[in-house]
């Protein structure tokens, strides 16, 4: 008959790689069947219950609690176990009298290493918050590795760090390499031109580990946290990160991996990474490809084809043409149903909000096909329009008043009108679309027109006689629509105001400051990265009146 | 409500722009305030005869001998029990004294005046090491000490610190800080300083050749002679920075050999008690930590002051009583860093780079952080006239700490 003993410690905090290495220990011993070492969170609790280690002591502990559990074959056993457990957790400091001085609090870590520019924080998510606030006002970055905390808080300290120029990594970032050092969870990679934003950790790891198969190298893999692209996040970081990437000397290539994010955070996110006047490979699982790539934008399937691509980009020299922005929304009436589909396909990556009365997301259906809202893309070949009347590729009519509305609407920046050439369509489209251009061009200058002429030369209507009467108009020609999809999108998508200050470069040899589990100032220290241990504890001890007090004081 | 951190800038700067001068020597009933001959001060928060441990009642017996209010141990108990004798705290008298502290009216004392702030503050004459009644014995040879100190030594003392016009005890010891002391537990330099600086003025008033001898002798021999000046000049510093509206700074920690006491600038003569504990060190051969009193003495006003403990980095010497290497010195101040507000703008520890001593201990990072101070401290043992038994490292309970942040959110209302 086993027999299961628990012990807890109210207000202990030890790191969980301590606790683990202790749980390990203590299973170790003779007569042990199993032990549990954790802090009483609920989730912990369920675990120890599974395992058939939660009795009645260990039930009434509370998060804040060191609870250690040991099941074995006798109570003699059992009790002989807990009572080395205080030995067992003395094992752990191997440095003796010698070891440097670990400080408690991050303040006395700045102190000591006043280079570091970053700090590491691993503390029990509720605390995180806080920790990440203070190493902000001292002015570091912060790799925020805690989960569980709240997305306000998230959110908060994002648009602090960007305010400051500061990164904030996470919270729940597993991964980072900075100027060649690893933070947290990373792989051994050699340096090298490629630059990664992520928001997911094993995506991030994944195609570094690729890129360098592939031969390639990596200058910064900088993660955000997995909750960076929802849109209550904005992608606050991943922004900042492609800024800095843009910018940083030693990147030729940047990716961004992400799990789908959300359609208006994407659209800022694709239209930044237009500017960044380097390629950019997109890699966003589950998002549907618009093309393979549009301007300097690439789109891969998957984390090994980012890998892929972006080895290849970062052989070959490639200078992306800048193309001016300008203000004002989209309007596309098109005469072809496909050719409208396609547009709204590529472009709707970048303009944000869209509607379509070929809507492909359900975001973008129009509630009146009649009224263009915000960016819009109109099929004029719908059968809401051609009941009673010509189809608009035989009759222009129909796209004359509509162009003469959008004209009038001040909100208009940018018409895109097709004109499809043939047998069976009108005699001169461009002529009569040519005129109505040319005449709105004197009273609405500020709109750009745009055609997309689809003929060859054998077609009747003389195609290359079209083009010559719409550029006469003004109008700027493409002959295909991904060719206008790649200027319309980087002529259009809203420039992203840069919320806050640019990151300064990080220096090197990096220096940090690490909060909560040792393993990773280990790995600091064997990497050659100035690093600092806070042996970090939950304020007064996790009593929580104490802590409330202190909280108050703070702000007197 | 006052700005915390602007009350205890405020707190420690009045610590620290303190400058305690050793002014003279007096007996006690003529220069400390409240003093009469049926009162004994003794070291920590106030206690009652019942509750006093073995070798603060052996200092009681002894004083009461010496004064010549009983003749033997049990005429002192007697007295003492039929409410003839009043007890009080040396602190509540501007006084301070080591390990029993016991002080009693006739005892010549030291007088230390704060020159920027004018308070003064006061402590017995030392002892030396061996039988002696900060260590609660109380023979016949213990007595006769305390007499000749009392009728050659302090005298002498007196006429030849006013021929000097004062000793500046700050200077001193940024001195011997420099020299491998931290200022309680060693004193070894400044003891030498403090016996350099007299000497020429004992030789120029002495009247007698072969007292001016002896008493040279005893302030050379004595490691420890500047520490009761020295703890005198902390009382002063500190007692100057007591009192500021809204300052969660530490003025006073000390102990009787029964509780700790602690008081804050901010919460008035509050004291703040647990149960002392046992040091934690180094044992003279034969005696065990099983001998050992709890915690006991007013010296741990040093460590208030930002130096002892917190200047350990700068006494390598002594190390062994942290249980180790240079090392451990240095992460014993590195540590205590952690829960002070202000780096000494006086007193510098070279092993640093000359950086401050942590000076002012602020509750709140004691509690937030869960680091008590440190403090180094002679180990009397617990009973009554044996005398010190080792010495090492004790920290006061966390309680007094946690008890005075929730005193202070009452008191201000939080």
């Amino acid at each position: 008959m086993s027999a299961t003993k628990s012990e807890v410690r109210p207000g202990v905090y030890y790191d969980s790689v301590v606790l683990m290495q202790l749980q390990r220990k203590l299973a170790a011993l003779p007569g042990v069947e199993d032990a549990g070492v954790v802090m009483a969170t609920p989730a912990n609790l369920e675990l120890l219950a599974d395992s058939d280690l939660l009795e009645a002591s260990g039930k009434a502990a509370r998060p804040e609690d060191l609870l250690i559990v040991v099941r074995a074959s006798s109570e003699a056993e059992a009790t002989s176990a807990l009572a080395q457990v205080d030995e067992l957790l003395k094992q752990r400091s191997s440095g003796g009298g010698n070891q440097a001085f670990r400080p408690r609090s991050l303040a006395a870590g700045v102190k000591n290493l006043p280079t570091a520019e970053w700090v590491l924080i691993s503390v029990p998510g509720r605390y995180a918050a806080k920790v990440a606030h203070e190493a902000l006002d001292n002015g570091k970055h912060v790799f925020l590795y805690s989960d569980n905390v709240e997305l306000e808080e998230e959110i908060a300290l994002k648009q602090r760090g960007a305010e400051l120029g500061l990164l904030v990594m996470g919270p729940d970032c597993g991964t980072a390499i900075i100027n060649g050092v690893g933070l947290g969870f990373a792989n051994r990679v050699r340096r090298g031109p490629i630059g990664l934003v992520g928001a997911s950790g094993t995506g991030l790891q994944a195609v570094t580990v690729s890129i360098h198969n592939y031969g390639g190298g990596v200058s910064q893999a900088i993660g955000t946290g997995g909750r960076d692209l929802k849109a209550e996040v904005g992608a606050a970081s991943m922004l900042q990160g492609l800024r800095y990437l843009a910018v940083d000397e030693s990147t030729q290539v940047i990716v961004l991996i992400s799990k789908p994010p959300d359609e208006a955070t994407a659209a800022r996110l694709l239209s930044e990474a237009q500017t960044a006047g380097k390629p950019v490979v997109v890699c966003f699982i589950g998002f549907a490809t618009p093309a393979e790539q549009i301007g300097n934008v690439h789109f891969a399937q998957g984390l090994d084809s980012a890998a892929r691509i972006a080895v290849g980009l970062s052989t070959g020299a490639m200078t992306p043409p800048t193309i001016e922005r300008r203000a004002g929304y989209l309007r596309g009436l098109f005469s072809g149903g496909t050719l409208a589909y396609e547009a709204l396909n590529g472009l709707q990556n970048f303009l944000h909000p869209m509607y379509s009365n070929v809507a492909i997301r359900s975001s973008q259906k129009m509630g009146d096909p009649l009224h263009s809202q915000a960016h819009t893309i109109i099929d004029l070949g719908e059968d809401v329009f051609t009941v009673g009347r010509l189809h608009p590729m035989m009759d222009n009519d129909l796209r004359l008043r509509r162009l003469k509305q959008e004209v009038e609407d001040t909100e208009t920046g940018l018409v895109l009108l097709d004109v499809v050439l043939g047998e069976g369509s009108h005699a001169d489209p461009a002529g009569e679309l040519a005129t109505a251009i040319a005449a709105h061009a004197k009273t609405r200058p500020d709109i750009e027109f745009v055609a997309l002429v689809v003929g060859t030369d054998e077609d009747p209507q003389n195609t290359d006689e079209q083009i010559q009467k719409l550029e006469a108009a003004g109008a700027r020609i493409f002959r295909e629509t991904t060719m206008a999809v790649d200027y319309i999108a980087a002529r259009l998508a809203a420039a992203p105001s840069p919320a806050g200050k640019a990151l300064p470069p990080f220096s090197e040899p990096l220096a940090a400051i690490n909060v909560g589990v040792e393993s990773f100032f280990d790995s600091l220290k064997v990497q050659g990265a100035d690093a600092v241990q806070v042996d970090w504890r939950p304020p007064a001890g996790g009593n929580e009146a104490l802590a409330s007090i202190l909280e108050k004081m703070k702000s007197k | 409500m006052t700005d915390i951190n602007k009350a205890n800038e405020q707190a420690v700067s009045r610590m620290m722009e303190a400058r305690p001068i050793l002014k003279g020597v007096a007996p006690a009933r003529d220069v400390i305030p409240g003093m009469k001959p049926n009162l004994l001060l003794h070291a920590g928060p106030p206690i009652e005869w019942a509750r006093m441990s073995g070798p603060l009642r052996g200092a009681v017996i002894g004083a009461l001998i010496f004064e010549g209010l009983a003749k033997t141990e049990q005429e002192a108990v007697a007295l003492v029990e039929k409410g003839e004798i009043e007890f009080a705290p040396c602190h509540h008298h501007d006084t301070v004294g080591p390990m029993a502290g016991v002080t009693s009216s006739s005892m010549m004392v030291y007088i230390l005046e704060n020159e920027t702030h004018g308070n003064k503050a006061y402590s017995n004459l030392n002892e030396g090491y061996g039988k002696v009644l900060r260590y609660g014995a109380f023979s016949e040879e213990v007595i006769a000490k305390l007499r000749w100190m009392n009728e050659s030594m302090g005298p002498l003392l007196a006429k030849a610190i006013e021929a000097s016009g004062g000793i500046d005890i700050r200077t001193l010891l940024s001195e011997s800080l420099h020299m491998g002391d931290e200022g309680h537990n060693r004193n070894k330099a400044g003891s030498i300083i403090y016996t350099a600086k007299l000497a020429p003025w004992i030789a120029k008033v002495a009247a007698d050749n072969d007292v001016e001898s002896e008493v040279l002798k005893a302030l050379g021999e004595n490691a420890l002679s500047v520490l009761n000046p020295v703890m005198a000049a902390c009382k002063a510093m500190s007692a100057s920075a007591h009192g500021v509206e809204g300052s969660t700074m530490v003025t006073t920690m000390a102990r009787n050999g029964t509780d700790f006491g602690m008081r804050v600038s901010g919460l008035g003569d509050q004291w703040f008690t647990a149960a002392a504990e046992v040091p934690d060190g180094l044992y003279f051969p034969s005696f065990t930590s099983k001998d050992a009193n709890p915690d006991i003495g007013d010296s741990t006003i040093t460590e208030t002051a930002g130096i002892g403990a917190f200047a350990m980095a700068a006494a390598p010497a002594i190390v062994t009583f942290v249980s180790g290497t240079p090392q451990d010195a240095l992460n014993a101040t590195l540590e205590m860093y952690e829960i002070t507000i202000a780096e000494h703008s006086h007193f510098t520890i070279p092993q640093l780079e000359f950086r401050g001593t942590p000076t002012g201990i602020d509750i709140r990072k004691v509690v937030e952080l869960g680091i008590t101070p440190r403090v180094n401290t002679g180990i009397a043992h617990r009973e009554a006239g044996v005398g010190q038994v080792g010495a090492g490292l004790v920290r006061p309970p966390m309680k007094i700490f946690e008890d005075a942040l929730i005193a202070y959110a009452q008191h201000y209302n939080l």
